[in-house]
Formats: structure tokens, sequence, C-alpha cells
């Protein structure tokens, strides 16, 4: 290993946790390939990776809450099972997860909440008794160097401020005196301030010889924080770096190389007419009023990391919600959709983020999926005329390639992309103005992209406005005219593809994100 | 773009059967059960038995159906018992203490139904309260309502008032017609069962309005995002199980001829078993009109048959028990479909 020149605690290269070939596969659907790598005592290792990169499947391996790999784990030297969360804990591995709120028992008082692994050990206090709960939740929070008065540790673990649970959770997790803490992106509802002392709390767990494993999109707080930077992309580990640390290169390896880009995807369309504008929308509580022109005959890609405001204008846009400050027109008229009803009618269209949740009736069949927003079109005083139901259907399966034994087939047997070509393809058959497609490739395999990219062209072509959503460089610049990146809210770059190379879009991706990072040009 | 091979993996003899038995165990349950009763009892074969056990189970299989109208959209319906036991008292007391027509307590009843729906749509989609809870609440509610109305007293014809005086009307003839007419040889009741069960299937099945109610039951997000109103057509659901339910009210005070406080008090039980029932006939995996119906008369012929082998009471209330079960079964257990009923578990998807 080549020593890191910033290595917290000289001659501590142990390691504590080592993985050899992990691989995870859900089905066919491989998510994690030959995973090894080591977290080391009073070692900081951030763990970067766009959606999908397979860092939430490599924290549920560590953690023993998906037991289902192959390859080894090994704990201490030696090859450990990692069936449940509970026996990771006793192996001195310890995850605290994403959501806050899920770690938290409402209901119960913070102590209780604070010593709630007891719970699942029968043995140890058969009967609660609230003073040694006290005690217990003192002795926990003292490693945090939190003083929290009785009054505090008595009341509702769900009046606790954001950060004060995060705080919460964190010292549970350090009850076990793990040798291996997992935080997955533990700074997402905390404050900059409240940030800071978080990394003051795991400054010192490091100079105690914890090994921290840190899953971040910030930049910024790797660059402050991590002595050690692994990057994950389609489940396979892109990258192990020590300090200094080169963004440039990390991000390249996060977002994938140009190496798959050259396929022709045609010339850079330019669009006509406006369709949309944004004027001065706020797109996130604090960031500068952005202005946006949607144009008529080109795909606008908007680029950008979560928490950048896309969603936010897929939302605005599509009628589930409405603007902090600033106002949309749509066709030169005022447009403030109040509900999806109203965006479907104006003839704007979005197919939303999720698939599972916002997108597809499971059980249903495929005709009826595609169907569901046009019953009164399909109808005839209220009654559903199965034939011009069948045509659209039929014409959807047909234009977008859906792989299905028919429209009658149920939605439940498609695979992810095909599900994913008839939610898009749903929405197209609206014939929209404008339609808005918010991460539409996530979980869609090449063939299907390029189906949906098609498809966008030809509805471009016929004079509509396309927006395709995306946290992927790739994906934009496969089916993008026009560029748009966006950064914590703000449009850092606008222009058409032909007009950019690879390196600039990135480096306008890089220029605000991590604001202590360093800020060189891409060569 | 047809290439099944991909997608569906041969499915062995096994699935086949157990898909076989999911499909029509049911059917084959029902058969099996009249066929035994052909041959064990003699009486159960007449016409008049047969429009007697359909009489019979029409209030129970309407309020059914009704619980099967608020499972559509994903929810459930506890207060059609009370629903019920409301409109008989409500009924009561519109002809013998008010002194009014038949017409007019029927008008009033279901008015009565439309608003206990009502409440009930504006505790679940407005208050956010979870339908089972919210539902439970409305039927104390409207049992302790009917109560006071009543002074807790059953109200029959003749009866005497706590002022001494004898009440002025009584169970009117147009009133009892619901119960004691018929048209050629079916009976009323019958009628107004298999007319409600024709509408609900027409409705769900064949219309936009009734495949906006599954799609707002299967995924409301997005139906909304399909531009469905979904609070609206979760409304229509629980004001028309109120509506129904109150129905199913009418035919029982017609029956019993007089306000029994006590009337409604076990169609509960039965209106959703029979609505969980229909959920697992034929396979089919979410609410149906055809499948409660069927429901229904399954357990009409099971109390009937019970009956006729001088089984006593509590034994029926065993057998629907075994029934609801081996319907669970294949709803949930046996059956490779997902099943859309969630009863009570969905609210938070809203």
């Amino acid at each position: 290993m080549t020593s890191a020149s910033s290595a917290p605690i000289e001659g501590h290269d142990v390691r504590v946790v080592s993985l050899v070939g992990v691989s995870v596969a859900y089905g066919s659907n491989v998510v994690l390939t030959d995973v090894s790598l080591d977290f080391r005592a009073g070692e900081i290792t951030a763990l970067l990776g766009a959606n999908g990169a397979g860092k939430s499947t490599l924290i549920k391996a560590l953690s023993g809450a998906n037991s289902r790999y192959s390859g080894e784990i090994l704990v201490g030297g030696s090859v450990a099972s990692l069936g449940s969360p509970v026996q990771a804990r006793q192996l001195g591995i310890s995850a605290v997860h994403q959501k806050v709120a899920d770690g938290i028992v409402p209901g119960l008082s913070v102590a209780e909440n604070l010593t709630l692994d007891d719970l699942a050990h029968a043995s140890r206090h058969p009967l609660r008794n609230r003073r040694a709960a006290l005690a217990d939740a003192r002795a926990a929070l003292s490693t945090l160097g939190l003083d929290w008065p009785d009054s505090v540790l008595d009341q509702d673990a769900d009046r606790l401020a954001i950060s004060d649970a995060q705080l919460l959770v964190l010292a549970r997790a350090l009850r076990s005196t793990p040798q291996l803490l997992i935080l997955d992106e533990p700074t997402s509802a905390l404050t900059a301030a409240e940030a800071e002392r978080l990394f003051a709390v795991l400054r010192s767990l490091r100079e105690q010889g914890l090994s921290i494993v840190y899953v971040s999109h910030r930049f910024g707080e790797i660059e402050a924080l991590a002595d050690r930077v692994v990057v994950l992309r389609d489940g396979i580990v892109q990258s192990n770096a020590v300090r200094p640390f080169e963004w440039n290169e990390i991000l390249h390896d996060m977002l994938g190389r140009a190496t798959d880009l050259d396929h022709d995807r045609g010339e850079t369309h330019r669009g006509s007419g406006v369709v949309a504008t944004l004027d001065g929308i706020r797109l996130l509580p604090e960031s500068e009023p952005v202005d946006l022109d949607i144009k008529a005959g080109e795909v606008l890609g908007i680029l950008g990391l979560i928490g950048a405001g896309k969603t936010e204008i897929a939302e605005l846009l599509g009628g589930l919600a409405t603007p902090i400050a600033g106002s949309l027109t749509l066709q030169g008229e005022p447009y403030a959709p109040k509900r999806p009803r109203d965006a479907i009618t104006a003839g704007v269209v979005l197919v939303p983020e999720d698939r599972q949740k916002q997108g597809i009736l499971p059980g249903w069949s495929v005709l009826r999926n595609i169907t569901l927003p046009f019953l009164s079109e399909s109808s005839v005083f209220g009654l559903v005329r199965r034939r011009t139901e069948r045509s659209r259907a039929e014409t959807v399966i047909q234009t977008l390639s859906v792989v299905a034994s028919g429209p009658d087939a149920s939605i439940d047997d498609l695979s992810g992309g095909n599900q994913q070509k008839v939610v898009v393809g749903r929405w197209l058959s609206a014939d929209p103005k404008l339609a808005i497609l918010d991460e539409p490739f996530r979980g869609v395999d090449i063939a299907a992209r390029r189906e949906i990219g098609a498809r966008l062209a030809a509805l471009a072509a016929d004079g509509a406005a396309a927006v395709v959503l995306s946290s992927d460089v790739d994906e934009i610049f496969e089916v993008a005219d026009r560029i748009v990146v966006l950064v914590g809210g703000s449009v850092e770059l606008d222009r058409y593809a032909d007009e950019v190379d690879r390196s600039t879009v990135i480096g306008a991706f890089l220029g605000q994100s991590h604001p202590s990072g360093p800020r060189k040009d891409p060569a | 773009m047809t290439s099944p091979s991909v997608l569906a993996p041969k499915s062995s003899a096994g699935e086949r059967a157990s898909a076989f038995v999911v499909k029509w165990g049911f059917v084959a349950v029902t058969l099996a059960l009249i066929l035994f009763f052909l041959i064990t009892e003699p009486n159960f074969r007449t016409v008049d038995n047969i429009f007697g056990m359909l009489k019979f189970i029409a209030p129970t299989a309407i309020a059914g159906l009704g619980v099967m109208l608020a499972m559509t959209v994903g929810g459930i319906d506890l207060s059609v018992g009370a629903s019920a036991g409301f409109a008989v008292s409500i009924a009561a007391w519109t002809m013998v203490i008010a002194n009014q027509v038949g017409g007019v307590a029927v008008t009033v009843v279901l008015i009565c139904g439309l608003l206990i729906g009502a409440l009930n749509a504006f505790l679940i989609v407005v208050a956010r309260i979870p339908d089972l809870l919210a539902t439970l609440t409305t039927m104390f509610v409207i049992v302790g309502l009917k109560l006071i109305i009543v002074d807790g007293k059953s109200i029959s014809s003749q009866m005497t008032l706590s002022n001494g005086t004898t009440a002025p009307g009584k169970f009117t003839a147009d009133f009892l017609w619901l119960d004691r007419g018929s048209i050629g040889p079916v009976p009323v009741p019958v009628i107004i069962f298999l007319v409600i069960t024709v509408l609900l299937w027409f409705l769900l099945e064949r219309t936009r309005w009734g495949r906006a109610l599954f799609a707002v039951g299967t995924n409301s997000e997005a139906a909304r995002l399909s531009g469905i109103r979904v609070q609206w057509y979760r409304t229509a659901a629980y004001m028309g199980c109120g509506l129904l339910a109150s129905i199913a009210g009418l035919l029982l005070a017609a029956r019993i001829g007089q306000g029994d406080v006590s009337a409604g008090n076990s169609l509960l039980l039965d209106a959703v078993a029979v609505a969980l029932v229909g959920v697992s006939v034929l396979g089919i995996g979410r609410p149906n009109a055809w499948g409660t119906a069927l429901g229904a008369v399954l357990i009409a012929v099971m109390v009937t048959g019970f009956t006729m082998l001088g089984l006593p009471y509590y034994a029926q209330d065993f057998g629907k028990g075994i029934v609801l079960l081996i319907a669970l079964l294949f709803s949930f257990t046996f059956s490779r479909r997902r099943t859309v009923v969630t009863a009570g578990s969905t609210t938070s998807a809203s």
C-alpha cells in the first residue's frame, strides 16, 4: 500500500475489516462485482458513487443486512459470517443508515431509544427500569462528549431535532464499541454548523483508532474529513486513492469515462420556439433564482447530482409542487398547475423519478398501465371502449419495442427496462407539448435507453419539447441536444451538445460542488 | 413484439395445478356443498328454498358489496353493520314516531347512509385517520347516536311512548313490501341484491370510473400523477359503501317489521367475510362484485344446509370462519399473483 501522506496514526495499518472478492446479485442483475477493500483502524474511508453504483448494496453486505453475497468478509483477519445486523454488531461492525427517522422509535423516550439494542438481548435486562436506562443512556452519550439533561433523556425521541436525532443514532451505534463504523450520508439532514460538530466527533473517534466508512455525495466534506476515497461505479471499484485527492479523476471514475460515448447520436438539433420558461424560479430554499427557456424541437438534458434541484424542476412543471419564488409560463401564457391533472390538460407530461412508487400499477396488464391517464379519451359516456384502449396500447408497444407477450401481459412479468418503456410510452402517447423525464434511465439497460432516446428525438422532431433530468453524464450526452448543468439549484452551464466537450461539462459539475476542494481546470 | 418465451418462465405442472386450484377451488367447494345438501336434504332443492336462501342473505350481500367498494380504493369500512342498524331504527322512527309513509322513511334512511359515508370519507381523506380506526370510531358513534335517538328501545307499531300515549304510526305496507313483495316468483330483496351486483359489476369492470377506483387502490400516487382525482374517488367509494349499508338496513327493517335496536349487530363480520371471500373467488385477486355475491351465496347455502341438518346456530359461525380461512389462504398463500386487497394498511400511501 502506498503510504498516505497524512496517515492519521503512524504504524496503525491494522486491517479491521477486509472484503475479498465480494459480489452481490439480485436474480440475474449483478449489482456488486468482485469488490476487494481493506478498512484500516484509525482511517476514514469515503465511499463515493452515483445512484445505483452499488454503495448501499456494499453497506448492506458489510452491516449484515444482506447475507446473500459471495466472496469473503474478513473481520480481524478471519472469515466472518455476517448473517444479521446483530451478528455484525457483535463482530464490531455498526452502521448508521441514511434515514435518521428510521432509526428512531417514536413513542419511546430518548433514553430508551439510546438503549434500544438491549431489547434484543432477552437476558440482559428482563425488566427495564428507568434509572438503569438513564445511566446506560448517559454512558452512551458520553462517548460523543455529550451531556444531555434527564429532562431531554425522558422526552419522546420523536421530539428531538433532526441533528440531535442523528447524534442519538450515532451514540447508539457506538455503544457496542465497534471497530468499524459505517455512516451513510450522515449530513444530509444537518446544517453546516451541525455537520461541523459531527466532523469533530468523527475526528476524535478516528484518533481513538476507529475505522470509519463514510458515504457522501458532498466532495467538500470528503476533502475535509477522509483519509481515503473509494469510488464505485456499476458495482465495480473504480479507484481507491489516498490523499491528496485528484478530484477530476474521482469525478471521472464516478460518472464514467468517455469511452462508450461514440455511438451515432446524430446531429445536434437546435430548437426554435420557446415552449415553457422558468422565470426567477427558486429551486431550493436558499438558492439563487433560475431563468430557463425550454424550446420546441430539441431535447434538453439537465444534469445534476442529488439535491441540485432537478426533481424540483420536474415537480414544478408537472404540477406536483408550487414555486417558492418565481413563475412559469407555457406557450407564452402564465402556467401554474395545482395538480398533475392541470399539467396533463395543458399538455405537459411527467415521467416520474420512481417507477415503482409513482409509475406502474402492479398486477395490472400492460394495456391498463398504458391507458390509465387517458380513460376519459377512450370512453364514451363513461363506458371504456376496449378497441380504443387496445389500439393505443399496441401503438406504444410497437413504437418502443416493448418486450411483452402482448397488451394483456401483466406488468409484473416485464423487466425493469420494459416497464420503464411502458411508462415512458404511456406519457409520450399523449402527444404532449412538453415531456419531462426524471431519471428515466435508472435501472434501464442500454437497449431500452437507446429506444427511449430515439423516441424522444422523434418527439422533438415533431415540434414538441423534451426534458431529460439525470445525474449521469453519459446519459445526458447520449440523448440531449442541449445540456444544462445544475449545481446547488443554480444553472452552471447551458450549451448545445456540439459546442461543449465532456470535460467542460464535468468541470461545470465540479465548479461549486466542493468549495474546499482543489479547483483545477480539467485537462 | 411478441417473445413470450423470454418473459414467462415455463410453469411446472405443480404450478399449473395450484393455479387451477386457486382459480376454481372456491367454486368447486360451493358446488360440492350444494351437491351434498341436494343429496342429503330433499327440501333443499325446492325453488322456494333457493329464493329463500337468496332473500335471507341479501342484506349481508349488499353490505358486503359496500365493503367491497371501500376495498377497491384500498380501504375498508367497519361501520357497515352499525350503518345498517342505524337504518333499521331510523326507518322505524320515521314511520312509527314521525308518522310518515314508507317512501319518506326510505329517503331519510338513504340520506343518512350517504351522510355516514361522507363522515367516514371526511375522517379518512381530510383528517387522514387510518381507515380501520376511522370507521371503527364511526361505528361506535352511530351505534351510540341510534341508541340516543330511540332512547335505547326497539320501536314497534302501536308501542307506548314515554308520555303514555300510543305511537301514531306503523310500519306501512309499502315499506314491508321491500321484504314481502315479489315480482313474479322472485322476492324483492333478491331483485335488489341482483340489480346492485350487476350495477357494481358494470361500474367497476366496464366504466372508466371503476378503473379509476382500482387505480387509486392499487397505487394512489401513480393514479394521482395520471390525473385521477384520488381524494374524490376515495370519498365516492365510502359514500357508496354507506349507501349500500343503509339499503341493507332497509331490507332488515322490512324483514323484522320493527325497529329492533340490536339489528345489524352481526352484519359487519359477515359483510367483511363476504367481501374477502369475493377477492379470492376465481383467483381474481382483487375486490369484485360477482365474487362478493358468490361469497354471500356460499354462506347462505352453508347456513341453510346446517340449519336443515339440525346443527346449532353456533356451528354456523365456525363454518363461516373456516370458509373465510380457506378464502384467505387462496388469496394470500397459494396465489402467485399479488393480491390487491390490503385492508386497513394502505392509508399511508396517499
